[in-house]
Parts: structure tokens; sequence; C-alpha cells
């Protein structure tokens, strides 16, 4: 019965809707400053607060739902993520909102196969020289798998990289890894860092977005790059209906079922619609100082990677 | 069907497409906010409720069953198959509950039970053999608390939802006048005892799932003895949920037994 006034309740509330629209800023101009959470308003606290309860409440379960909302597919698209980082061996990456550690795996990783690579090459090389000369020159430099990459998992809340260090300890990831608290809108480093700055599918939760840009403007090196992957607009008008439909009836069917919490998958899908689309976001990357700005949309734009340069 | 999912994002959308894109997103946000806060202050009918579209009911049905199963230990998937089945079987309750003066009072007062409102102390100093008594040493024993209980969020009707919630605050009370524990077999045989009572789906499939992670000889108790008890009892006993428990805890359990109908236990 509830489900079938709703339409007729929604058409008169659109037209109140744009009263009260009219009225807030009024309200707003004594009150604290509002921002959005999903659907509902807020203020700016109240929303970095609420933020940290979503994902404190998702964080033991955040990957086994990311692997059943997308069906697997969001391994893809952080995977397509660091195959264009291509990060060569002693690239130094900031991950931030990096909680569970996707991203600074796959950065390893990577890493590490370039690394045995130019190893394999340089044997190669090598197969000339005599027994005691290759012996020697084992001693001469170490290893080093990693070759001095190293990435640093930034996250803002505390749950997320406990789940990250535990999983980086059950996969065997040990060096190259440290693990930082810090805030992606003042982040605890000093200027001009780090070689490659990544936020994946965290940039969307953070309530001043432009000052996260700027943050991320300062911590990197000149020429280094900013990469961010997060969920986009649908360009296809029918995917975008049947993405809504699934968005909205499914996914917190399964945030409730498998994680046994409801809100914070609503308040997912409410904050990708309320996220910038491509070219606006395009825009405020170039505002905050990087040049050379593109995007690149996946799966028709349900996820972008934006990708910038500190020149 | 186009329903309270569907209703969220067509219409700001609407309203929105078609306009240049940059800046816009102020103005769309307001609009799908007015839209989306209306509905959820008209769908919204009690505290913690989660409005929801048919085809979700049905998928957190069929899942919170599955779950259910896979996992015994996720009593709140149970709590949701409750809900999201008893839609046709609550009304009925409700009316069971309206036409008895007992229930009718319940309904008006809506008494819960819960640890802040229990005097347990008190209860604890009755008599042994009163239901004050046997109470809470149910909970003590079981190491259980009437406070675990999940709140409804998935009625769409605030009376009933407090049926739902009464049925579930009463369970405990079902442990102790049949005198079952709360291992998987006393569970079982509340369920079969509730199944017949309310005719709640969850319970119907609680009682007949339930079982399947039983051993042989439990079993056995399980379909010779405690079945046919639970179920003469069910039949022969008034609705549970017309007794107003808060101002029978001096009563002895035998009593109440008699008084509603149930046999004693085997």
């Amino acid at each position: 019965a509830a489900a079938g006034l709703c339409p007729c309740r929604a058409l008169l509330g659109g037209r109140r809707g744009a009263l009260r629209a009219l009225v807030r800023p009024a309200r707003g101009l004594a009150a604290a400053k509002e921002t959005h959470f999903g659907f509902q308003t807020v203020s700016e606290e109240e929303k970095g607060e609420k933020v940290y309860q979503v994902f404190e409440n998702v964080a033991k379960k955040y990957d086994i739902m990311n692997d059943s909302m997308s069906l697997g597919i969001h391994r893809v698209w952080k995977d397509v993520l660091v195959h264009k980082m291509n990060p060569s061996p002693g690239t130094l990456l900031l991950d931030v909102a990096g909680g569970t550690g996707d991203i600074a795996f796959r950065f390893i990783n990577y890493v590490r196969s370039i690394r045995e690579r130019q190893l394999q090459q340089k044997l190669k090389h090598h197969q000339n020289l005599s027994w005691q000369e290759i012996a020697d020159s084992y001693q001469k430099e170490a290893v080093k798998p990693l070759g001095d990459s190293q990435v640093v998992v930034c996250d803002i809340n505390k749950e997320m990289l406990k789940v990250g260090r535990q999983k980086a300890q059950h996969l065997g990831y040990s060096e190259g890894l440290s693990w930082v608290v810090g805030n992606a809108e003042e982040l605890p480093f000093d200027d001009d860092k780090f070689d490659v700055y990544t936020i994946a599918f965290g940039i969307r939760n953070v309530t001043h977005i432009d000052m996260a840009l700027q943050e991320a403007y300062r911590v990197l090196k000149p020429g280094g790059r900013f990469l961010c992957l997060e969920f986009s607009q649908v360009t296809n008008p029918l995917l975008s209906r049947l993405y809504d439909l699934y968005s909205f009836q499914i996914i917190p069917v399964l945030g409730e079922i498998i994680a046994g919490d409801w809100k914070s998958y609503q308040y997912l899908v409410e904050s990708i619609r309320r996220f910038p689309p491509q070219e606006e976001f395009k825009a405020m990357i170039e505002d905050a100082g990087f040049l050379k700005v593109d995007y690149q949309n996946l799966t028709s734009g349900i996820v972008a990677i934006h990708s910038g340069f500190k020149l | 069907h186009p329903g309270a999912g569907g209703s969220r994002s067509p219409g700001p959308r609407a309203l929105s497409a078609g306009a240049v894109r940059p800046r816009h997103a102020g103005r769309r946000a307001a609009a799908e906010d007015g839209a989306a806060e209306e509905q959820e202050g008209c769908c919204q009918l009690y505290p913690g409720h989660i409005p929801t579209s048919p085809l979700q009911k049905a998928l957190l049905a069929a899942g919170s069953a599955a779950m259910a199963l896979y996992d015994p230990y996720r009593h709140d998937m149970v709590a949701v198959l409750g809900e999201t089945t008893g839609c046709l079987v609550l009304p009925n309750l409700r009316d069971k509950m309206k036409h008895d003066p007992e229930g009718y009072r319940i309904l008006r007062e809506r008494p819960r039970i819960r640890l802040s409102t229990l005097d347990v102390n008190r209860l604890r100093g009755l008599p042994d053999g009163t239901l004050g008594r046997e109470y809470t040493r149910f909970l003590e024993d079981n190491k259980v608390s009437p406070d675990t209980r999940m709140p409804a969020k998935f009625v769409d009707d605030e009376e009933l939802a407090y049926v739902i919630q009464r049925y579930r605050e009463v369970h405990d009370l079902m442990h102790t006048l049949l005198g079952m524990p709360t291992n998987m077999l006393g569970e079982v045989v509340v369920k079969w005892f509730e199944a017949i009572q309310t005719g709640l789906p969850m319970c119907v499939l609680g009682a007949a799932f339930g079982p399947v992670r039983l051993n042989a000889r439990k079993l056995r108790v399980l379909t010779t003895e405690l079945i046919p008890w639970a179920i003469q009892s069910g039949r022969n006993a008034n609705c549970i949920l017309n007794i107003y428990y808060e101002r029978r805890w001096e009563q002895t359990v035998e009593s109440l037994r008699e008084e509603i109908g149930i046999f004693s236990p085997p």
C-alpha cells in the first residue's frame, strides 16, 4: 500500500521540496554550513562523523560486499587503474582512502613483476661473464625485490586500516608497505613527496573535495601524477535505468543480507548519485592546479579514471 | 513495478535531464533531496522503518531464508524473514488481539519487555515456580537478554510492527512456559508451537527446516515426543500474544500453563 501511495506523494513532494530549497539558504546563514549525506542534508561536521560510522560498520565485510555488488568487476577496474599508472620500480605511491589495501597490493604485485623482468634481463646480459664475476655481482647489490618502491596507505578510518593490515599479513605483503591514519583534506605529509597519488572510491565520501584535490597537488612531486578511480555518470540511457534499478533495488538488499546493514549501502548508492559527473570533476581537478587532466570511462561510465599531472 | 524504489530516481532525473551539467549538480541535488526527503518522511511510519518495494521484500525474503540456513547465528536474518513474509498473517494476529480484552489492552498500552523496564532483582526474589523467577532463571542459564531482539524494519504498518515486536519479545517467555532451552532442539520445538499458534511463515519455515541440523538421536526424540506435544499444546492453547505477561510475574508457571492451555512438557 505504501509503495502505491509513494509516486503521488513524490509529485507533491517535488513542489514542496522546491519551496523548501528556497527557504533553506536563509536558514543556512545562521546555522552551520550544510552538505549532503546521500540524499539527506546534514551539517558538514555531521557528514564526516556519519561517513566514519558507515565505514566503521562495513569494514569487516567491505571486500565481500564489493565482490557481491559488482560481481567481481571492481577487481578489473582496480587492475586497469594500476596498469594505467604503469609504475616503475622506485616509485613512491600514496594511496589515500586506501583502507583495505586493494590498490596497494596491486601496486606491489605490478612493481614486483616489472622488477623480476628487469633482473631477468640483467641476467641475460651477464651470460658472457665468468662464474666469479656473476657471484661478485650478487654481493655488490642486494636483490631488492621491489626496487625501492614504496606505498603509503592513508585512511581516515582506523577500522578499514585494521582490516587492510590483517589482509596484508594474511596475503604475505610486508615490505614497502606503510599504514597511516590521515584525513584527505589535511594530509600528514610534507610538500612534494610522492610520485603518484591515488584515491580509489574514496573521494566521493570526502566533505570538501576541493580541499582533498589541493592536498593531492601539495604532496605530489613536480611531475607527479594524480589518479582517481570513482563512480561516475553512465552515458547510455538504457544502461542508466538498469543501473539505477540495480543500485536502488538490489544493493541495499545485498547489504542487509550479507552485512546486516541496509542503511550504509543505501548511503553508498545515494552518494554515487551526488558525485559530480566526469566533465565537472575534471574541471575541479584543473582548478586545483593539475595539468593535462583527462578521464577514461570504464563499463560505460559506471566508473571513471581521472588523471592529472603536477607540472 | 515502479514502486518505492523507482519513484526515487526518475522524478529528480527528469527535472535535471537536458539541463546544462556543470553547476547543475547543486539544483539537481536539492530537487532530489526534496523528493527523497518527502518520500522518506511520508513512508517512514515508525522509527527504524525502512520502506521497501515488493521486489525488495521478495529478494529480502529469499536472501534472508538462504542466509539463515547457511549461518544459523544470523538472528537478524530470521527476523527479516519474519517481517517480509508475515504481511498476510500479521493482520490476523492483530485482529485476534483486538477481539480479546487482555490482547486489546496490550495493543493500547504497548508494553515492551526490556532490561530497563523489568525489575530483574524483584523477579529473581520471587518464589520458585513463579513466572518471574523461572523467566530470570531462563535468562541467566542460557545467557540471553531481552534487549537483543531486533526492532522491526520492513513492516509497512505501525501497529503490525508492534505486533511482530511483541511476538519477538514474548519468544523468551515461550521458552520458559514450554520449558525448552535455547539449543537447536529447544528452538525447533518452540518454533513448532509458535507455528501452530501464530501461523507466521517464518515459524513454519523454521519448524520445517530447523531439524535439518539435528543429529539422528535428537531427531528421534523430536519427532516421537516433542513435536506431537508442541502441536497439541499449540492447538489447545489460547493465543499467546493475548496474555499480559508483565502483570503476571507472581503467577506460577503451572497455573499459567493451565490457564493458557499448554500441556505439561514431556
